[in-house]
């Protein structure tokens, strides 16, 4: 689905991603973990189109992206869950959602997808009248969540979702997370939440100040405390 | 001073008003989506005026010189963004400030080599000649069209912000345009759009005002401090905040001319300083917005 060849990226002057390779298979969640500048954020931005300094070759369902401009990635199935939401604050719930269907499949009908996208998110029901910013960080989360899956993209790019969020809604964003998979989205998930992660993950990518040090089946990384202790200890 | 004589001039300051709120929307949401300050935004205005004078000359009906001068200045607007204004995204804010100043030379030299350095009448259409009585007393009919014009722009504008897509793309853009990106939304076309829509509105208010004042290259140094003044009061980027600005600073230079004509341009300044003393972003800015 997404393959990733000698990606190396640079955030202003400073180069920080160097020769990162690995590839998303359809349908899986790949969880990108490593400690905090590790080059997990540049390499999603990368993928995403938001980086001005970016070489190497990102393909999305056999098509190269890096000419691409980040709309026309969306455009192609590509959704993104940015570190810090950015949802519109003082749009409400129900106009931050319409956001995510502006270029969306003419199929798709507002009502039926916000009616979906309700069922999925019970908080956000009781709020699709209320200003984005009134809500709790973690509901802001779930927004920021829902207007990225309501066009019903191939693929997902998140962003460190799990951070500062109390953790019953963390456990409810894992659950969400492997329906989204079950149904044949595609998830790239970075994560800073080794554990967490790894549990709702297929398989794993560790990269480690700008280079992919390891990947392994989620459940073997789990398994291997060695590893993980030297790549994502903090 | 008779009460009369105050709800009179109240009223022309509204009619002020609603060509500043003319000038100043496009300002503001220029400055709020593109991150643009047109320092043009006045020529643009003088221009519009002219416009209004030659389509006026042309066609011999006010009513067209009013719908075509707006569509074509616009349509100007939409080129100079994508040739002129479009290279320097990404540059430093002074960038565009000393491109727009440029152009707004370029565009006073360019009107007096077409038009003389001469000021040219520009009279009020037959139909809105003379004073209609509002109740309180009797006021030039063109003034009420005016504000008549204006209500109507606002309203539709209003009802384009609210309730269309295209609406939802601009006030979501001016609050966040790089995560309008990620959304699918080509942000350059929304730029080129939104530049030649605030173009468009200040050459309506160019139109609007021409027969109220004269038409000369120069008409349009003067109001677009006064336009600055407005968004300032306003909040940068807030479009309610010029609406409600733009009628404050034409009531307040109005009522202050009813008593002090030579203190009216202080007033104006006095009263922004006022406003941002207590809110320092302005009525209805919000802190650290367009950075």
């Amino acid at each position: 689905m997404l393959e990733i060849r000698d990606l190396n990226a640079w955030y202003g002057p400073s180069h920080v991603v160097h020769g990162v390779s690995f590839a998303v298979r359809q349908g899986e969640v790949l969880a990108l973990i490593g400690r905090n500048g590790a080059g997990k954020t540049t390499t999603i931005k990368s993928v995403m189109g938001l980086l001005d300094k970016v070489g190497g070759s990102v393909r999305f369902a056999g098509q190269e992206l890096l000419p691409l401009p980040a709309h026309a990635r969306f455009r192609m199935g590509l959704a993104y869950v940015p570190e810090d939401r950015r949802i519109v604050p003082d749009l409400t719930v129900r106009e931050n959602l319409r956001l995510g269907l502006l270029q969306a499949d003419s199929s798709i009908k507002e009502s039926s997808a916000t009616d979906q996208i309700a069922e999925t998110f019970p908080r956000l029901k009781e709020r699709l009248g209320q200003i984005a910013v009134t809500m709790s960080g973690g509901e802001q989360q779930m927004l920021a969540i829902a207007r990225a899956m309501i066009a019903r993209p191939k693929m997902i790019l998140l962003d460190e979702p799990s951070e500062g969020i109390m953790p019953v809604l963390v456990e409810e964003m894992g659950r969400l997370f492997r329906a989204l998979r079950d149904q044949g989205t595609t998830l790239l998930l970075v994560e800073q939440n080794v554990e967490w992660a790894l549990n709702i993950a297929d398989r794993a990518v560790i990269i480690d100040q700008g280079e992919v040090v390891f990947q392994a089946d989620a459940a073997t990384l789990a398994g291997d405390r060695e590893i993980q202790e030297r790549y994502c200890a903090v | 001073m008779d009460l009369q004589l105050i709800s009179l001039q109240l009223f022309s300051g509204i009619a002020l008003g609603a060509i500043l709120i003319m000038l100043a929307l496009g300002l503001s949401i220029i400055f709020g989506i593109l991150g643009v300050v047109n320092f043009a935004h006045g020529s643009f205005f003088m221009v519009g005026a002219y416009a209004g004078v030659f389509f006026l000359g042309y066609t011999g009906n006010f009513w067209w010189a009013l719908l075509l001068a707006p569509l074509v200045v616009g349509v100007l607007g939409l080129g100079v963004e994508r040739l002129l204004i479009r290279p320097l995204y990404g540059r430093p804010v002074d960038d565009p400030i000393l491109l727009t100043f440029g152009l707004s030379y370029v565009l006073v030299e360019g009107v007096r080599i077409l038009f003389g350095t001469d000021g040219v009448p520009f009279d009020t259409p037959a139909a809105l000649r003379g004073v209609t009585n509002i109740g309180i007393g009797y006021f030039p009919t063109y003034r009420l069209f005016v504000i008549g014009v204006v209500a109507v722009v606002l309203v539709a504008l209003w009802l384009v912000l609210e309730k269309t897509k295209v609406g939802l793309i601009v006030r979501a853009g001016a609050r966040d345009p790089q995560i309008m990106r990620v959304l699918g939304v080509d942000i350059q076309k929304l730029w080129l759009v939104v530049f030649g829509i605030g173009i468009g509105l200040a050459a309506l208010g160019g139109v609007l005002a021409a027969p109220m004042r004269t038409v000369n290259p120069e008409m349009g140094n003067f109001v677009l401090s006064e336009a600055f003044v407005v968004t300032v009061i306003g909040g940068m980027g807030s479009l309610l905040g010029s609406v409600v600005a733009g009628l404050l600073v034409g009531i307040v230079v109005n009522m202050t001319s009813l008593v002090a004509p030579e203190m009216a341009t202080i007033a104006m300044f006095a009263f922004m300083a006022l406003v941002l003393l207590v809110r320092p972003h302005g009525l209805f800015g919000k802190p650290g917005f367009g950075t």
